[in-house]
């Protein structure tokens, strides 16, 4: 973890097909049928897994493909159009102007970068809510501490698949 | 973010910035049109399409799950509910025929007084594809939509009472918010002495409460609460509550009454979608809008 700084440009370039896939899978699990604590719980990967292509390829995946992904969102979670696109939309930029920043910390500092990002984004989200029906869920902000919690292992998952593959016939 | 943009040698569009407030920009005014107008329930639809194939195979393990329980279910099991079926069907059976007789006579009673015939409503069954994602909302997702004829502001409910109203139909699913939810009103009456009022949802998953109920109401604990019919939303006599908890406080003009769903809010897969109200004359314009069931702050539900 220590010289991750320096053996990020061993990485793959990442294939677009893989960055959307990425993304698919996080609103998969966004999808997940979450019960009782858990949804109170539940980290929203579809965030996570945005500001890390926001912080690593900002030039890839930016605002654009942030509100485009929050308009998917809208629609399976039947909230008002605009709202995850809104959130995202913060979330997206927070990520591109961290972009720079985050090459020079190692995980754990980026996760306390990360988190205000992340809550940011859910503030947006409840503040729209609160706007159109007037209560906030105060359990709801627990999501954004499981999602900053889980950016080290994303980070670490994403960065393994990038990882080039060594090759058989090396030796 | 400043470096890049002073030494630019590819054009690479506009700043994040300008980007960014586009965006916001844009989100806002989707925000504002949806809430307000509700003009995008067909591109909400057409979008609809391409992910509600992704949620059933998200949901598919857990359906999975349910199906291969239910195989492995014990034949103790099965016996147990068997019998106590059986000793349920004989109390109904009885039950029926005093029910009969009971028709027959309000039939002839209503004759007699010329009121409007009570019908049975058609209903099919529908089953929860997914429950709600949103801590914030009490919000179903069944599998009949459109193409099953369902439409927005029937109701929905299960063998006991009032689950909840259709509030959205997609082509194949369609939404059912629940009675408990925070902006969701039933209007109902007192079974026992039929107090008209209004029950309202409290965001809580078995919790209702009756609002503007004045200390002096005749309310008790344990009163049923059916629907009335009134506003032709929901038909009449369906079990919508039960009073739980009065809170009779003279500081306050109106009492605090906590009540508790009749029906199995959070517990059934398979519901049922009323259709097929009877059509009451139009409502006269009014200037001030006091209807029970008035939507709340632009996400209203009924046309």
């Amino acid at each position: 973890m220590n010289d991750f700084p320096k053996d990020q440009e061993f990485l793959l370039p990442a294939s677009n097909v893989f960055i959307a896939l990425s993304l698919l899978a996080a609103l998969l699990l966004n999808w997940l049928p979450w019960h009782g604590i858990l949804l109170a719980l539940h980290p929203d990967f579809v965030a996570l897994v945005l500001l890390y292509w926001c912080t690593h390829k900002p030039y890839r995946v930016g605002i654009g493909m942030a509100w485009m992904i929050g308009i998917f969102a809208d629609v399976a979670d039947a909230s008002l159009f605009g709202q995850h696109a809104l959130a995202y939309t913060v979330l997206a930029f927070g990520g591109v102007v961290l972009n720079r920043r985050m090459q020079m910390f190692d995980l754990r500092q980026q996760t306390l970068q990360v988190f205000p990002v992340l809550l940011l984004a859910y503030v947006v989200y409840t503040l729209i809510h609160w706007q159109l029906h007037g209560y906030v869920a105060w359990t709801y902000f627990l999501g954004s501490v499981t999602s900053a919690l889980l950016w080290i292992p994303l980070t670490l998952l994403l960065q393994n698949m990038r990882l080039p593959r060594p090759d058989p016939d090396d030796l | 973010m400043e470096e890049t943009q002073s030494f630019r040698f590819f054009n690479r569009g506009p700043g994040p910035a300008a980007r960014l407030v586009f965006f916001v920009l844009l989100s806002l005014l989707l925000l504002f049109v949806d809430a307000r107008y509700r003009y995008l329930e067909s591109v909400r639809s057409a979008v609809s399409i391409f992910t509600y194939p992704l949620q059933r195979l998200v949901a598919a393990p857990g359906a999975l799950w349910q199906q291969a329980d239910s195989f492995f279910t014990l034949q103790g099991n099965l016996l147990l509910d068997n019998t106590r079926m059986r000793q349920q069907h004989t109390i109904d059976a009885v039950q029926l025929q005093q029910l009969q007789v009971l028709q027959a006579e309000n039939q002839h009673l209503r004759d007699l007084l010329a009121l409007q015939q009570r019908t049975a409503f058609p209903m099919q069954p529908a089953e929860i594809v997914y429950v709600e994602r949103d801590i914030f909302k009490r919000k179903l997702f069944l599998d009949k939509g459109a193409q099953a004829n369902v439409q927005a502001g029937q109701v929905v409910m299960d063998d006991i009472g009032v689950v909840g109203q259709v509030t959205r139909v997609y082509p194949w699913l369609s939404e059912v918010t629940l009675i408990t939810d925070k902006d969701h009103s039933v209007p109902v009456q007192v079974l026992r002495n039929g107090l008209r009022t209004v029950v309202f949802g409290s965001g809580d998953t078995g919790d209702l409460a009756l609002r503007y109920i004045p200390d002096s109401a005749d309310i008790q604990e344990g009163d049923m609460l059916v629907t009335s019919g009134i506003d032709g939303t929901y038909p009449p006599g369906l079990p919508v509550a039960k009073v739980g908890h009065i809170e009779r406080d003279p500081a306050y003009p109106f009492a605090r009454i906590q009540c508790f769903p009749v029906a199995g809010v959070d517990r059934h897969r398979q519901l049922l979608i009323l259709s097929g109200l009877p059509k009451l004359p139009e409502r006269p314009e009014a200037v001030v809008e006091t209807g029970a069931d008035k939507p709340k702050r632009g996400r209203g539900r009924k046309p």
